[in-house]
């Protein structure tokens, strides 16, 4: 048994495989399935100030080795999540990361700061979200507003905050400079790639929201670079994500610079893909001999 | 016999008051495959502790070889003394044609049972069942319910596509088939004779499942003729137990919109809460 532990600004996780915020909503629904204490952290689904009615249907399309999104951030809001679906999670013996979104700054920094008066263990703040009309990417797209979301959202709460970055960039290592500026304890990436499908007979795009979100492991390459420039331009921890679906894809994202990994669309093919991603990379790093997997945190030796 | 990897949550017991839908994902056991229609198979799936738990109106998750996202699946009928399930489907695209692909014997992943299912009243004395092409499947389990209380209407496009008839019939079911272009039955859509089934009064609840333009069609019909109506909805799936709110359908509860999930909230829904 390998040591998975891996410690991110100061809070430990058992291991570094964490839901990605989005396809876990608030735990509720796997639990049917797995004891969530045996994930390392959850991401919760990205909730804002108020209630959102999210997107018209459909908002989920197939692709080539992965799938769109378009939910558009539906969910009860803040003050729903805190009083009926942390106290839930906080039962559990696994790291909360409380994902935030907003239209503006001032409401994600509103709904930090009612976070802060709670238990919640992390706050990861959404900049990238593809999906809405206002904010969500667009803050994640420069970085002087990148900053600035990252800068109001820092004074609202002392709680260890993550800010989730956007692959639809020029630089990401930029934008990613920029929030560690702007106070960031850690980063968090890659969000959804912007894609789009059409019906070829029909002449509509498949999505309602014409465009969606791109994930699965169609995305894994592009997260592995991003996470290997991002890890190498900040001194700030990285947690990946981005098309993970096995334990040796969970370790290249971890050699390539990831503190800890989050999975998202594999846990669609398989429920249980967090769970078993857990025991291949405790398998992967006892057939090497490798005694902690914080050894492999960055361990790529590129050419 | 079953092959079941991962049955742990229907291991787990559970109190009434949980509101959790109980579901399982596995690998089981293909115990009969037939070719019903064109390109319309029947499987027979041994699956003891979904068939247990499995109710009318419900689905199960089934993964493809190849693809991210999992093929959502009308159940089309439970036997819990043998503990399997059928499902009928059609082949679609390249995932539901790699499930037909597979063969007796051979193992299916499915993630089930899932969604809020059809409401049956033993009281009722007169329902009329309602399906379109592909959305007959789910009705077999309610003709098996209800039997000789139970009119069957089913429309397809044509006589190659007719299914279930003669199951409906031997369960006890009157059935009236309709075709698009008349080459078996009566030649039109199912709205026909249903209009005039509820002109004539009695019916105790209507259930349908079939492309969106009949189930309106048949729901302002009820609403009309003032009859209880379910309805079956689809939408494109993820995760296929109400997480990550990819299956949105507008409903209305207490007075304001609110996007349902087909997956968990329905897939049947109440006609009334649907807004078109």
């Amino acid at each position: 048994m390998a040591d998975l532990s891996v410690k991110i600004c100061g809070i430990d996780f058992k291991n570094p495989i964490i839901p990605a915020s989005g396809v876990f909503g608030y735990g509720h629904e796997y639990e049917e399935l797995f004891s969530l204490d045996r994930l390392g952290g959850i991401a919760t689904k990205g909730t804002t100030l108020n209630l959102r009615k999210g997107n018209l249907a459909p908002r989920i399309a197939e692709t080539p080795a992965g799938m769109l999104n378009s939910v558009g951030l539906q969910n009860p809001g803040i003050d729903h999540f805190i009083n009926v679906d942390l106290p839930y999670l906080l039962t559990k013996d696994v790291v909360i990361l409380a994902n935030i979104a907003g239209s503006t700054p001032d409401e994600c920094a509103e709904a930090a700061g009612k976070l802060d008066k709670t238990d919640v263990h992390m706050i990861e703040l959404n900049i990238s979200c593809p999906n809405v009309k206002q904010g969500g990417a667009a803050f994640g797209t420069s970085c002087e507003m990148a900053a600035e979301v990252t800068e109001k959202v820092r004074k609202a709460t002392k709680k260890p905050l993550v800010v989730k970055l956007s692959p639809n960039v020029t630089s990401i290592t930029d934008i990613a400079k920029a929030v560690e500026s702007a106070g960031a304890d850690a980063v968090s990436l890659i969000n959804t790639l912007l894609g789009m499908r059409i019906d070829v007979d029909t002449g509509r795009p498949i999505l309602k929201n014409n465009v969606g979100g791109l994930s699965g492991p169609a995305v894994f390459p592009v997260a592995v670079r991003m996470v290997w420039q991002v890890a190498n331009a900040v001194k700030i921890p990285v947690i990946g994500m981005g098309g993970v679906s096995s334990g040796r894809d969970a370790i290249e994202l971890m050699m390539a610079g990831a503190s800890a990994v989050q999975v998202g669309a594999a846990i669609f093919t398989d429920p249980y893909a967090p769970v078993k991603i857990i025991d291949e990379m405790n398998e992967i790093l006892d057939s090497r001999n490798i005694s902690s997997v914080g050894e492999i945190i960055g361990a790529v030796k590129p050419w | 016999m079953v092959c079941s990897i991962n049955a742990r949550a229907a291991a787990k017991k559970r109190n009434s008051e949980d509101l959790f839908m109980k579901y399982t994902q596995g690998k089981y056991i293909i115990t009969g495959k037939s070719a019903i229609a064109k390109e319309i198979y029947s499987f027979e799936i041994s699956c003891p502790e979904v068939a247990e738990i499995a109710s009318a109106g419900q689905f199960v998750h089934i993964r493809t070889g190849s693809f991210t996202l999992r093929r959502p699946i009308s159940i089309c009928g439970i036997d819990k003394k043998k503990g399997n399930l059928r499902i009928v489907f059609e082949i679609r695209g390249e995932g539901t044609s790699e499930i037909a692909r597979l063969n007796e014997g051979d193992l299916i992943d499915m993630l089930a049972p899932l969604g809020h299912g059809f409401t049956v009243n033993p009281n009722y004395k007169k329902v009329v069942l309602i399906g379109g092409g592909i959305g007959t499947p789910p009705m077999l389990p309610l003709v098996n319910i209800y039997g000789k209380k139970a009119v069957a209407i089913s429309g397809f496009r044509n006589s190659m596509a007719v299914i279930l008839q003669e199951d409906f019939r031997s369960a006890g079911a009157e059935t009236i088939l309709c075709t698009d272009d008349g080459s078996a039955g009566i030649h039109g859509f199912v709205t026909q004779p249903f209009s005039e089934l509820a002109k004539q009064g009695g019916i105790d609840a209507v259930y349908a499942c079939g492309p969106m333009p009949m189930l309106k069609n048949i729901a302002s019909i009820c609403k009309e003729k003032n009859i209880y109506c379910e309805i079956s909805l689809e939408e494109r799936m993820a995760c296929g137990i109400g997480a990550c709110l990819g299956c949105a359908c507008r409903t209305v509860r207490n007075d304001e919109e609110y996007f349902a999930h087909v997956c968990k909230d329905g897939p049947v829904f109440n006609a009334e809460e649907v807004l078109w």
